[in-house]
């Protein structure tokens, strides 16, 4: 399986206040080991690596200038 | 009852030049295992050791599965059995919770556990016992190779006694002189990796002490916060407790006795007793040679890689480089396969440091984060696992030793029985190059063993596990490796594997 990067989030705005949320009055260090859990139980989720490392590949790549 | 380790008399040079068929650096467990392995083949070997003495301290004290198979196979299995400390199972602790429970060998019916803990100067002593016993091995003491030259007929090397220096003229070379060969070094060879910065300190310990036979591993303990602690335990109510110090701890101020006493204090606790046996302290790198075989000078152990201790991949890597290495030199040296064949040593054996490489970068990256992104991701492993399964695999506190498998795997054991007597299948598949079949004898001159006929699987195990249909063969190698699959009857496939199988 391949990374699917079409858009397909029914409510973005409710995601990323739900990030925003979670992350709210956490030092940086508990906000680092939020992510990681995050993406250790959405990978877990996902259960398996292509798409995962496809995303490592785009979360890398430098912002488009 | 204590090891009380044993002095061996220097050995004065024999004659100002000498000449050995096969001589082998480093009478340590690696070189002592290709010494007996060798003799065990009918070659004689000379053993040049610059010490007088076996392993100071307890160091590789884990022997995996496979390498308690070929101890097996060389005749000395049921000692590490006898004496050892065995082991299947693992726990993993972060904070006061326990993080994840592993179990290595879930299954019966194999002659070794996963592990058997040794201190490694008991399994030196009983090679030194058994080198001896061949009548082929000479061990010569207190001579320390000053100088190598590699010729296209074998190395020359100059060897300093303590009564005087000689010229030694070997055929072939095995370095097993440890992670600083001289011989690497002599010859200019490189040893490129990676070093890690982090300090640890390992404290074996006597006591009595009630701990389950597990290998228990700690994140940030409250006793030894913010680093790991490894603890196993062996014979003689010796403990091996691994502390993490981290790169600013100063080593000479961590060496002092009452500094080594307080931390293991603080982990016991006040009512335990205990005396301190060993203290080392050490850093560590992951790094092998580009090649093993250099001509007609051979590699192998720590002198050609070396890896972290977590997963018991260093005595045990080099324990499966002797066996890989031992049949294929006795081979060449009886004339039954060209020199071309050692070059599968290299071929199969450098990947199989890779892979040890790579599982103990693995977990050390894990042990030691080199971050703040590699930390938080480390803890928040630890605390996913606290709760869901899922994150437990992840947990890596070291991957333990396995045999590389990518030239066929060695064939398992499995439980037989031989004219009605509980017996293990292994113990009939060493040494030589064997055929094993199912039902049908196999059309080989090669030592066979027909499931069903010499051998009664009565458990079924034995086919199960070997993939073994009635009517099939498969061909091992002297290290017991599977080589290759055909029909019993089919002489001429049985005959070609094994001429391909001597690169013939």
């Amino acid at each position: 399986m391949r990374l699917n990067t079409e858009p397909r989030l029914s409510d973005p705005d409710a995601l990323y206040a739900a990030l925003m949320d979670a992350h709210r009055g956490l030092s940086a260090e508990a906000s680092k080991k939020l992510d990681a859990k995050l993406v250790l139980l959405l990978a877990n989720h996902i259960g398996e690596l292509p798409p995962i490392l496809d995303a490592i590949a785009l979360a890398k790549a430098p912002p488009r200038a | 009852m204590r090891f009380v380790a044993p002095t061996y008399a220097a050995t004065p040079p024999p004659r100002a030049r000498d000449a050995a068929r096969v001589v082998i650096v480093g009478g340590g467990l690696v070189g002592l295992t290709a010494a007996l392995d060798l003799a065990r083949r009918g070659i004689a070997v000379v053993v040049l050791d610059d010490d007088d003495t076996v392993s100071t301290g307890s160091r590789a004290i884990c022997f995996a599965k496979r390498t308690l198979e070929i101890y097996g196979r060389l005749g000395l299995g049921q000692r590490f059995l006898d004496k050892g400390i065995t082991w299947n199972q693992g726990r993993v602790f972060h904070g006061e919770r326990e993080a994840y429970a592993f179990d290595l060998l879930p299954e019966e019916g194999h002659e070794y556990p996963a592990f058997v803990n040794l201190q490694q100067y008991y399994a030196e002593a009983w090679l030194v016992e058994a080198c001896a016993a061949t009548g082929l091995v000479e061990l010569r003491w207190r001579n320390a190779v000053k100088g190598v030259e590699n010729l296209p007929d074998g190395a020359r090397l100059i060897v300093e006694t303590p009564a005087g220096d000689y010229t030694l003229h070997a055929d072939w070379l095995i370095a097993a002189d440890g992670a600083r060969s001289f011989i690497r070094r002599a010859l200019g060879l490189s040893f490129a990796g990676q070093v890690f910065q982090d300090r640890f300190l390992i404290a074996d310990v006597t006591m009595a002490a009630d701990f389950p036979t597990e290998r228990w591993f700690w994140f940030d303990p409250p006793f030894h916060p913010g680093q790991s602690v490894l603890l196993h335990k062996q014979p003689d109510d010796v403990w091996r407790i691994d502390f993490q110090l981290g790169w600013d701890a100063d080593p000479e101020a961590e060496r002092d006795p009452e500094r080594v006493r307080a931390r293991v204090a603080a982990m016991l606790g006040p009512d335990v007793s205990f005396e301190l046996e060993w203290i080392s302290l050490y850093t560590f790198r992951c790094r092998r040679m580009e090649r093993f075989r250099h001509g007609r000078t051979i590699f192998m152990g720590d002198a050609a890689h070396q890896v972290s201790p977590f997963g018991a991949r260093g005595g045990n890597g080099g324990v499966q480089d002797a066996d890989n290495l031992c049949w294929k030199l006795a081979a060449v040296l009886a004339g039954e396969a060209p020199e071309a064949l050692l070059d599968t040593y290299d071929a199969e054996r450098v990947p199989a440091a890779d892979e040890n490489i790579l599982n103990s970068t693995r977990s050390t990256d894990f042990i030691t984060p080199k971050s703040d992104a590699a930390r938080a991701w480390r803890d928040a492993v630890l605390e996913l696992a606290a709760s869901h399964a899922f994150a437990r695999p992840v947990v890596n506190s070291g991957r333990l030793s396995r045999p590389y498998e990518g030239h066929g795997r060695p064939a398992p054991d499995a439980p037989v029985l031989r004219a009605g007597r509980p017996d293990w299948l292994l113990r009939h598949l060493g040494g030589e190059f064997s055929v094993v079949a199912r039902d049908t004898p196999p059309a080989t001159p090669l030592r066979a063993i027909t499931l069903g006929r010499d051998v009664e699987d009565h458990s079924g195990l034995a086919a199960a596990r070997l993939g073994l249909a009635s009517g099939e063969a498969l061909l091992l190698r002297p290290d017991q490796h599977i080589a290759a699959r055909f029909a019993a009857t089919d002489a001429a496939a049985i005959a070609a594997a094994h001429r391909a199988a001597l690169c013939a």
